[in-house]
């Protein structure tokens, strides 16, 4: 059991690193979904929020952990 | 038919960078149970990992047909995402000096270390300890490959590719680590690393706008743009924090 715990663990830990990291990541995807929902004929404007909130969420990350 | 093409050898070389990195941690691992118990725990150790993942792979791999089209983008999307960012963040952190670089000979020596600290407490199990720990390595390390194939290659028909890709990534380090029987600490792994956090970010942006409905310009092209971008703000990201050797936290 605490095998398969420690698996579970690692396999959980490919994914998320920084928590604050993966948080932002899933609250950007669902933003860009709700937009995309919201305006289906602008729908670069998802886009947009996809990629420059990557953008932005990566620089965070990073500022925060020099900052530590 | 373009933009298809063009997909393709990003798809090989991204899963042929990122399986290469995974490779060579696992071949650590198997190296250090080896030089510490011979190879029989740690070749059957790796063996039994194999037929583990060609069992995940055998019993889980048909029922991606079975995922819409846009909800496997989707998902693949933000996995790539969590796990592209996850590796770009480690890799710019490293390339400032903010964390330290990953040595194989270092965790070779590690591994090794803790091998003979076990065996010291209890040397009749120790061929089961070494056996499961290389079944450990080559399993999870496994699975980030067949992870990094399905998700590079399974959105747009791309699976051979990628397979073509990490296969010879896998065979590449198992020979010269075969030949050389030392863990191969002359892979610039922080660059490989860099560059395919690079990439799969890349495609996660792209397969997650697919599986929202988003039209990219230049369709599968966009995705060029996209590494472009993650470059441009990696590099400064490392310029930012970048920081003198001497304060560089162990």
């Amino acid at each position: 059991m605490t095998a398969l715990t420690n698996v579970l663990r690692e396999l959980a830990g490919l994914f998320v690193d920084d928590g604050a990291l993966a948080l932002t990541i899933i609250a950007i995807v669902a933003l860009a979904g709700m937009v995309a929902m919201l305006m289906p004929g602008v729908p670069l404007a998802a886009g947009a929020i996809l990629l420059f909130g990557c953008l932005a969420a990566l620089l965070s990350s990073v500022a925060r952990s020099d900052r530590r | 038919m373009t933009g298809s093409l063009a997909l393709i050898w990003p798809v090989v070389t991204a899963a042929f960078l990122a399986s290469l990195v995974e490779a060579v941690e696992a071949l650590t691992i198997v190296l250090a149970v080896a030089t510490v118990r011979g190879w029989r725990p740690a070749g059957l150790g790796a063996i039994a990992g194999l037929g583990a993942l060609a069992l995940i792979v055998v019993a889980l791999g048909p029922l991606l047909d079975r995922v819409p089209l846009h909800l496997l983008q989707l998902v693949i999307g933000v996995l790539l995402l969590l796990f592209g960012m996850r590796w770009l963040r480690k890799a710019i952190l490293r390339s400032a000096g903010v964390i330290p670089l990953r040595d194989e000979a270092t965790a070779f020596a590690a591994e090794t270390a803790e091998l003979r600290e076990q065996a010291r407490r209890n040397e009749a199990r120790l061929d089961w300890i070494g056996g499961v720990t290389t079944f450990k390595a080559v399993l999870l390390e496994g699975l980030e490959v067949v992870f990094i194939v399905i998700a590079l290659g399974s959105g747009r028909g791309k699976l051979v590719p990628a397979s073509v890709g990490a296969v010879a990534a896998c065979l590449l380090v198992a020979a010269v680590g075969l030949i050389v029987h030392r863990p191969l600490a002359r892979v610039p792994e922080n660059t490989l690393k860099f560059a395919v956090g690079i990439m799969l970010s890349a495609f996660g942006v792209f397969w997650t706008g697919e599986g929202l409905g988003v039209d990219w310009p230049g369709a599968d092209l966009a995705i060029v743009g996209f590494a472009a971008a993650f470059l441009a703000v990696s590099g400064a990201a490392v310029v930012l924090a970048r920081r003198p050797k001497a304060e560089v936290l162990s």
